[in-house]
């Protein structure tokens, strides 16, 4: 298979990363998405106009990552807090960046309420199934039956209910204008020599990522799911929980385009 | 330009304060008997008497509205939300937030009858919420009382001042009466705040390194410079800070603490005895935080007696007692429920002080 450059930047990292080293853990897409998105940000050349609000989770050291001015938000309060700025701000790039539990469970209201009066801003959540920073609980993602520190003997659904797809409640709102979910997974092709990996999801995601940004600046509010994994936590080699994504989690949330009101998929 | 006249109710008045004082946001959640104030700021919207105030949002909870809050803050504008007492509560998450992020603004808790939903009458009962504190961590907010109309419109632009001088959000605490109250006021006089923010402020990074606003710190060394660093502050604020209001308290052989509303009664009884020879003053602290120790602490060393009357079973006591050291005479008035003390109780409880000297 042919090589494929994942950035158009021509050589070493983009612009808008720092040179910290990352806190991630080794396999884990949050800093695959964090690289995306600061291509997206060179690419789009909006650096400087750009703020990003951290959100609690596995994202939320990302000021020390992403070379942009930054407010570090309350557990679940990242789009409210994202509302304050655009609305004093309108001309600013504002994000943030949620993990399930942040954006699903306790930022619910936020989450919902923002992409309700359309603002202007851009949420993307990276759902790993899993409260991942706090040690591995249960998420409103975590699938039926899987094993998290607090089902210990599997989610039940009978007790707490399925996981709850956040692609599909948000692209019900009318004000959001763009929810797309894609996968931050590499996926392997069989191959007689051994493990293939293509990269066409991280290539889609990439473009997802700059589709959002200039969703915002058109006007609207723009929310991307991302499927990642969390090997730590799912108490799994990388390989077997990039897998576990690619066999499992898609079937539970398929990815695909759940609402484009400006057309920028087709553009 | 001279004041104009104007006749409103004490939270219509801290709306127009608000405005005069150059507010560029408001986030309002609606919470009785605070509601008149975003009602006069929705309905102000778009007045192009004020071309600085840009933002009017209802939000779906009182969270949402204080990290609306945040957000708008972080840009360096002038932003208020006000609530009332079980608001109140829901607005601790992100005070404690704002103050480690050294974030200023300003909140208005036009306080109720609590615990729980209470009712709807006059209560001092959030004292201890908006004095120590009041979410987790260790933090202060300064915090103003009015006691008048006049005080509702003229105390925004005193918070919002402390509340960027010092980066520290600044609360206005009212009660149902001060809120509810109708007066005649001079109506304020509109300011063109410059308050520099340059060098915290998020937006336009060009040419500059990053400005991050964080409550987050995992180097314990470095969170305990942080925090070392705002209690220095405080500490600077409980020296410069510290408003009050003494009443003939010269001469006073008792001098009653009071502070918002209750004041406004205290000065009425003050009067009243004073004509019948009794020498009693009135000691009204204005900032609830910083609170006016020293003052309090030369009254006392001048051998007078105290009668603390409050809107509630004793908060303000705690600080008053603080202050004034052991061996001196504070005795108590309270009351809660949304009841106001009469003039007449508290003359009797003057002529009739308990000697508390604990």
């Amino acid at each position: 298979m042919s090589q494929q450059s994942l950035f158009k930047v021509k050589a070493g990292k983009p612009k808008s990363l720092t040179n910290n080293p990352t806190h991630y853990c080794a396999g884990c897409e949050h800093g695959t998405l964090t690289k995306l998105i600061a291509a997206a940000i060179d690419e789009l050349g909006i650096r400087e106009k750009t703020v990003m609000i951290d959100s609690v989770g596995c994202s939320v050291l990302a000021y020390n990552y992403l070379n942009c001015d930054h407010v570090v938000a309350a557990h679940g309060r990242a789009p409210a807090v994202a509302t304050g700025v655009k609305r004093l701000r309108p001309e600013l790039n504002v994000f943030t960046v949620q993990g399930d539990g942040d954006a699903v469970s306790i930022g619910l209201l936020e989450l919902i309420y923002a992409a309700k009066r359309a603002t202007p801003i851009t949420v993307f959540l990276v759902n790993n199934g899993i409260y991942g920073m706090t040690g591995g609980q249960m998420a409103p993602t975590t699938l039926p039956g899987q094993i998290t520190t607090t089902t210990p003997y599997g989610r039940d659904v009978a007790l707490t209910g399925t996981e709850l797809d956040a692609s599909k409640l948000i692209s019900q709102i009318d004000g959001a204008a763009y929810v797309k979910r894609v996968s931050l997974v590499v996926t392997e092709i069989s191959n007689p020599k051994g493990n293939v990996y293509t990269i066409k999801n991280l290539l889609d995601a990439k473009k997802t990522v700059q589709n959002a940004f200039k969703v915002q600046a058109l006007g609207g509010f723009a929310f991307v799911e991302f499927l990642s994994t969390c090997s730590v936590n799912w108490k799994m080699s990388v390989l077997e929980a990039k897998r576990r994504v690619n066999e499992q989690v898609i079937k539970r949330f398929p990815l695909g385009v759940y609402r484009d009101t400006y057309g920028v998929e087709k553009a | 330009m001279t004041n104009q006249r104007v006749y409103l109710k004490g939270n219509e008045a801290l709306a127009y304060g608000a405005l005069e004082a150059g507010l560029n946001a408001y986030f309002a959640y609606p919470i009785t008997p605070s509601s008149e104030i975003p009602e006069t700021l929705a309905k102000e919207f778009g007045n192009k008497k004020y071309p600085h105030y840009k933002c009017f949002l209802q939000s779906a909870s009182e969270l949402e509205a204080i990290n609306m809050v945040i957000g708008a803050a972080s840009t360096g504008a002038l932003v208020l939300t006000a609530t009332s007492s079980p608001g109140f509560s829901l607005k601790q998450e992100g005070l404690s937030y704002a103050a480690c992020m050294e974030l200023p603004f300003l909140v208005a808790d036009i306080c109720r009858a609590g615990p729980g939903l209470g009712n709807l009458g006059p209560e001092q009962s959030d004292y201890f919420q908006a004095t120590k504190g009041g979410g987790h961590g260790d933090y202060r907010l300064f915090v103003l009382a009015p006691a008048s109309v006049q005080e509702m419109a003229s105390f925004p632009k005193i918070g919002f001042d402390l509340a960027f001088k010092y980066r520290n959000p600044a609360l206005i605490l009212g009660d149902a009466f001060t809120g509810q109250l109708k007066e005649d006021i001079e109506f304020p006089i509109g300011t063109t705040p410059d308050y520099d923010v340059s060098s915290w402020a998020v937006g336009d990074s060009k040419g500059r390194g990053q400005h991050i606003l964080n409550s987050l710190e995992l180097d314990y060394q470095k969170h305990y410079q942080h925090m070392g660093r705002v209690f220095e502050k405080y500490k600077t604020a409980e020296e410069k800070e510290v408003l009050y209001e003494d009443y003939l308290t010269e001469d006073a052989e008792t001098v009653i603490i009071a502070f918002g509303i209750v004041s406004r009664i205290a000065r009425g009884v003050v009067n009243t005895l004073r004509k019948k020879g009794i020498r009693v003053g009135l000691f009204r602290p204005i900032t609830l935080w910083p609170f006016p120790k020293i003052a309090l602490r030369k009254l006392a060393s001048e051998g007078k007696q105290f009668l603390d009357v409050e809107l509630n079973t004793g908060q303000m006591y705690e600080d008053v007692r603080l202050a004034v050291g052991d061996g001196v005479t504070v005795d108590f008035l309270g009351r809660w429920g949304g009841i106001l003390p009469t003039e007449q109780e508290i003359e009797r409880k003057v002529q009739r002080l308990e000697v508390v000297a604990v």
